[in-house]
C-alpha cells in the first residue's frame, strides 16, 4: 500500500520532521518514496562513521533502548545492538526464553511494562504479523519493527536497498535521483512464509524497481499480481536478464505441513548455482538476507563470488540502516529543530 | 411467567409471510390468538404508532447465552451450539441449557455430533434429543472424518434431528485465519483458499442426498460453496444454507490494521465472495441470517491477529443489519423475517418465528429507521467485539414480548 509521490523538484524530500512524519517505524507499506529515499541518505551518512576505527556517537547519549525478541534472532539483535551503542545510547536486550512471557504474561502486559519503564525506542521482533504494531499503539516511544510474523521486516528491506545503492554506485550505475528506476530483481524462494520478502517487494518497487518473484506453488502467496510482482514457478524463467537476484530460506519453522518433497528436490529446481547464475544478467548482483543454506537454496561458490554477492555488505549496511532508524525516530524526544511539532502519520 | 391478560396492538403494520398487512394482533394465554380483530372487552391495548409489528427473532445459532443482548436485538430464541465448556455431548447438560434462559428468553441446546466435539466417536444423540435437544451440530469444527459424518447422518436422519455443520475443510484450513488473497498476502496471515468451504459442502451435500438426513450448512459464505447448495435444492436435496451478516456487510479489507474483531470463523472473504452471498440472500439459496453471537473479552481479543480467538458479539447488530439489505432492495421484509425468525423456527422445529394463529406470541415491535452508531464500548453484550463499531445503522426494536409477557417496552 505504499504511495507512490514525486519527490519536490528542489530536493528530494520536504524538511524537517516533514521528511519522516512516522512515529514508528512498522512497515514499508505504510511509507512514501520520499520517506524510504531519506531514511536510505540518512544511513549513507552512517556508512563511513562504521568504517572508521572510532564507532562512537553521542547522539543518542543517555537514551534507553529495549530490544525485546520474542523470537530468537541472532543477527538482527547483534545489528540493532551495536547501532545502538555506537550511536552512545544505553542498549537493553530482553530475550522472550528469559522473559515473563513464558510465565504467561500477555503481550500488551509485556509492553506496559516495557513502557513504564521508560525506554526511549523499543525494537521488538514478534512471531505473530501484526503484533508490533499492536504494541507501538500501547507505548509511548517510537517502536521499531525487527520481524513481525510473515507481515513485514521494514530495516531489512531499507538495508537491502542501502546495500543495492552502494553497490551500484561503485559500479557507477546508480540514477542521480538515488533511485533504483529499472532495476530487475528476482526474489526467489519460501515467499510465503516471508516477511523479507513481503517488504523488499513493497520497497523495492517503491523505489522504482521491476520485482519478479518465483518459488514452487505452494510456496507463493496468492495475489502478488495486485501487489504489483510478476510471479514465476519456473526459476530459469524468472532469472532472465535480472540485474538482482535476492535467495531466501526455506523457513522450515513456519510451515504447516509439507511444501516441498525434500531439501535435494528444492535444490534441484530452486538452488541458485553458478550456471543458474549465468541466466541472469551478465554482471547481476547475488543476495541473501542470511542465515543461509549452503547447498539448498544457494551453492557455496555463488554466495561467495567476488564481486557479485553482496551477503556480507548486507550485513555491514544492516548496521548503518539500524543507526539511520533510531537516531530519526528519536529526534522528536532529542528535541532537535524542525523535529518538535505536529502530527504523527 | 404465563401471561396474565390478552393484549391487542393496534396501529401496526405486521409482518406476515404473505406480506406488510396493517391489522391488529391479538395474544391470549401466551399464543397469537388471532389477525385482524377488534380488541376485546378487557384487553390490554398497545399503540404500535405505524411501527412494525414482527415475529420474536430465532437465532440459529449463538455461543454464548447473553440476555441483555438478545432482548436489545429483539431475539427470544435462539439455538445455542454445542461448543460450551463443557460441550452439550451429555443429555444432563443438555437439559440444563434448555431452561436457562427461562422464563424470558428461551434457548435451544443444539447437540454435539461427537463425544467431547472430536469429531471421532458419536455422542448419545437420541438422549439429548428427548432431553431437549433441537438439532445435532458438529460445533466450531467440522468432522474431517467422512466416515463418522455418514454414520452421522444416517444416525440423525433415523431420528428427525437437522444436522448443522461447520463446512470448512480442515486438512486445507489448517491454522489459517484469513482467505488466500491480496489481503492476506499484504498482512502476511495465514491463510487458506476460499475452496475449503466449497470441497466441505460439497461432501456433506453429498452425505444428506445419500441418506436422507436434513443438513444445515451453518455459515456458506463463498461463491463456490453457494453454487453448490443452489444446485443441490434445484435437485430436491433437504440441504438449507445460514449466514451471518458480517459475511454480507464486509469483505476482508476490514483485517486492515491487524482488527482483531473482524477475525471471523470462517474468516472474512474477498469482495467477489460478499456479493455472491448477496446474491444468494436475494434469489432464496441463503434460508438462514443468525447472529452467531460470540461475546469475546480483551483477553481473547486484545491480542495479535492470528493469536486472537475467532467470533463476534453479533445479537444487538443482526437485525439492522437485514434490515439494511431491504433498503438496498435485495429482499423484502417478509423475507428478512423469515429469515431471522420464520426459517430458524422451521429448522428446530419450533412453534415461533410467525405471526400466525396459535403460534407462541413472541412478538417485537420494530421501529425500522430509527438511527443509531454500533458502539463497541457500550453494548449490551457481554463484551464488545463487533466488526460494525462506530458504522451508523437503522433499525431497533422498541418493546418484546415472550409468550405474551412484555420484556421491554
Amino acid at each position: 500500500m505504499t504511495s507512490v509521490t514525486t519527490p519536490p523538484a528542489s530536493s528530494r524530500y520536504p524538511a524537517g520532521r516533514r521528511a519522516f512524519p512516522h512515529r514508528d517505524l512498522i512497515a514499508i507499506g505504510a511509507l512514501a518514496t520520499h520517506e524510504i529515499l531519506f531514511l536510505l541518505d540518512e544511513a549513507e551518512r552512517w556508512v563511513a562513521f562504521n568504517r572508521q576505527p572510532q564507532k562512537r556517537a553521542e547522539a543518542l547519549a543517555g537514551l534507553t533502548i529495549i530490544n525485546a525478541f520474542f523470537e530468537n534472532s541472532t543477527r538482527t539483535l547483534l545489528s540493532f545492538e551495536i547501532a545502538g551503542k555506537r550511536l552512545g545510547a544505553d542498549v537493553v536486550n530482553m530475550h522472550a526464553a528469559q522473559s515473563s512471557v513464558k510465565k504467561g504474561e500477555t503481550l500488551i502486559d509485556t509492553a506496559m511494562t516495557l513502557n513504564a519503564m521508560r525506554a526511549d525506542a523499543i525494537v521488538i521482533r514478534h512471531q505473530s504479523s501484526g503484533a508490533v504494531g499492536l504494541i507501538a499503539g500501547k507505548v509511548d516511544c517510537p517502536v521499531l519493527n525487527a520481524g513481525d510474523g510473515q507481515h513485514e521486516h521494514p530495516t531489512q528491506a531499507l538495508l537491502d536497498a542501502l546495500a543495492l545503492r552502494q553497490t551500484l554506485r561503485a559500479r557507477g550505475e546508480l540514477a542521480s535521483d538515488g533511485t533504483l528506476t529499472g532495476l530487475k530483481v528476482t526474489i526467489c524462494g519460501d515467499v510465503l512464509h516471508s516477511r523479507v520478502a513481503r517488504s523488499n517487494m513493497l520497497c523495492l518497487q517503491a523505489l522504482g524497481a521491476v520485482v519478479r518473484v518465483c518459488a514452487p506453488p505452494a510456496l507463493l502467496p496468492m495475489g502478488l499480481d495486485m501487489i504489483g510482482a510478476e510471479a514465476f514457478t519456473d526459476f530459469d524463467a524468472a532469472l532472465a536478464g535480472a540485474d538482482v537476484v535476492m535467495m531466501l530460506r526455506l523457513q522450515n519453522e513456519r510451515m504447516d505441513g509439507q511444501f516441498i518433497p525434500s531439501p535435494r528436490e528444492y535444490r534441484h529446481l530452486y538452488g541458485l548455482t553458478q550456471a543458474r547464475l549465468a541466466l541472469a544478467g551478465g554482471n547481476a548482483i547475488v543476495m541473501h538476507p542470511g542465515p543461509m543454506n549452503r547447498g539448498v537454496e544457494i551453492d557455496s561458490d555463488v554466495a561467495d563470488m567476488p564481486g557479485r554477492s553482496i551477503i556480507t555488505q548486507q550485513v555491514e549496511m544492516g548496521v548503518a540502516m539500524r543507526m539511520a532508524c533510531l537516531e530519526v525516530l528519536t529526534r522528536r524526544a532529542r528535541g532537535i529543530a524542525g523535529w518538535g511539532d505536529g502530527e504523527w502519520v | 411467567m404465563k401471561q396474565q391478560r390478552p393484549i391487542t396492538i393496534t396501529g401496526g403494520r405486521l409482518v406476515t409471510p404473505a406480506g406488510v398487512v396493517e391489522k391488529t394482533l391479538r395474544l391470549a394465554d401466551g399464543l397469537i390468538a388471532a389477525l385482524g380483530e377488534s380488541p376485546a372487552e378487557g384487553d390490554q391495548v398497545i399503540d404500535a404508532r405505524g411501527q412494525l409489528v414482527a415475529p420474536g427473532l430465532v437465532d440459529c445459532c449463538v455461543f454464548t447465552v447473553d440476555k441483555p443482548a438478545f432482548h436489545f436485538g429483539g431475539i427470544t430464541r435462539a439455538g445455542l451450539m454445542p461448543d460450551q465448556n463443557p460441550p452439550l455431548d451429555h443429555p444432563a447438560r443438555v437439559r440444563f441449557a434448555a431452561s436457562s434462559g427461562k422464563p424470558d428468553m428461551w434457548v435451544h441446546p443444539l447437540a454435539a455430533a461427537t463425544q467431547g466435539l472430536a469429531g471421532e466417536q458419536l455422542a448419545e444423540i437420541a438422549m439429548m434429543r428427548d432431553a431437549g435437544a433441537k438439532a445435532v451440530a458438529t460445533g466450531r469444527a467440522w468432522i474431517a472424518d467422512s466416515g463418522v459424518m455418514l454414520r452421522l447422518m444416517q444416525y440423525a436422519a433415523m431420528l428427525g434431528l437437522v444436522v448443522i455443520t461447520h463446512a470448512e475443510d480442515g486438512g486445507l484450513a489448517g491454522k489459517a485465519v484469513a482467505t488466500a488473497g491480496e489481503m492476506a498476502t499484504r498482512l502476511g496471515l495465514p491463510s487458506a483458499p476460499a475452496e475449503a468451504e466449497a470441497l466441505a459442502v460439497a461432501r456433506d451435500i453429498a452425505l444428506a442426498e445419500m441418506t436422507g438426513a436434513r443438513l444445515h450448512l451453518r455459515q456458506v459464505t463463498t461463491r463456490g460453496a453457494l453454487a453448490l447448495v443452489r444446485a443441490a435444492k434445484a435437485r430436491g436435496v433437504a440441504v438449507t444454507a445460514g449466514v451471518t451478516p458480517a459475511h454480507f456487510m464486509l469483505s476482508d479489507l476490514a483485517l486492515a490494521g491487524f482488527r482483531t474483531f473482524a477475525r471471523l470463523s470462517p474468516p472474512l472473504r474477498p469482495e467477489d465472495d460478499r456479493q455472491a452471498v448477496i446474491e444468494a440472500l436475494a434469489d432464496g439459496t441463503i434460508d438462514v441470517v443468525a447472529s452467531g453471537h460470540d461475546p469475546r473479552g480483551p483477553e481473547d481479543k486484545r491480542l495479535p491477529f492470528a493469536d486472537a480467538a475467532p467470533g463476534m458479539a453479533g445479537a444487538e447488530t443482526l437485525l439492522p443489519m437485514v434490515l439494511s439489505l431491504v433498503r438496498d432492495g435485495v429482499i423484502d421484509l417478509s423475507r428478512a423475517f423469515d429469515l431471522m425468525a420464520g426459517a430458524p423456527a422451521r429448522l428446530l422445529g419450533v412453534n415461533a418465528g410467525v405471526l400466525a394463529p396459535g403460534a407462541e406470541a413472541d412478538v417485537a415491535l420494530v421501529d425500522p429507521e430509527k438511527p443509531w452508531v454500533v458502539d463497541a464500548r457500550r453494548m449490551e453484550a457481554q463484551a464488545g467485539n463487533t466488526p460494525f463499531d462506530r458504522q451508523p445503522v437503522q433499525g431497533r426494536v422498541t418493546a418484546l414480548w415472550k409468550g405474551g409477557v412484555a420484556i421491554r417496552g
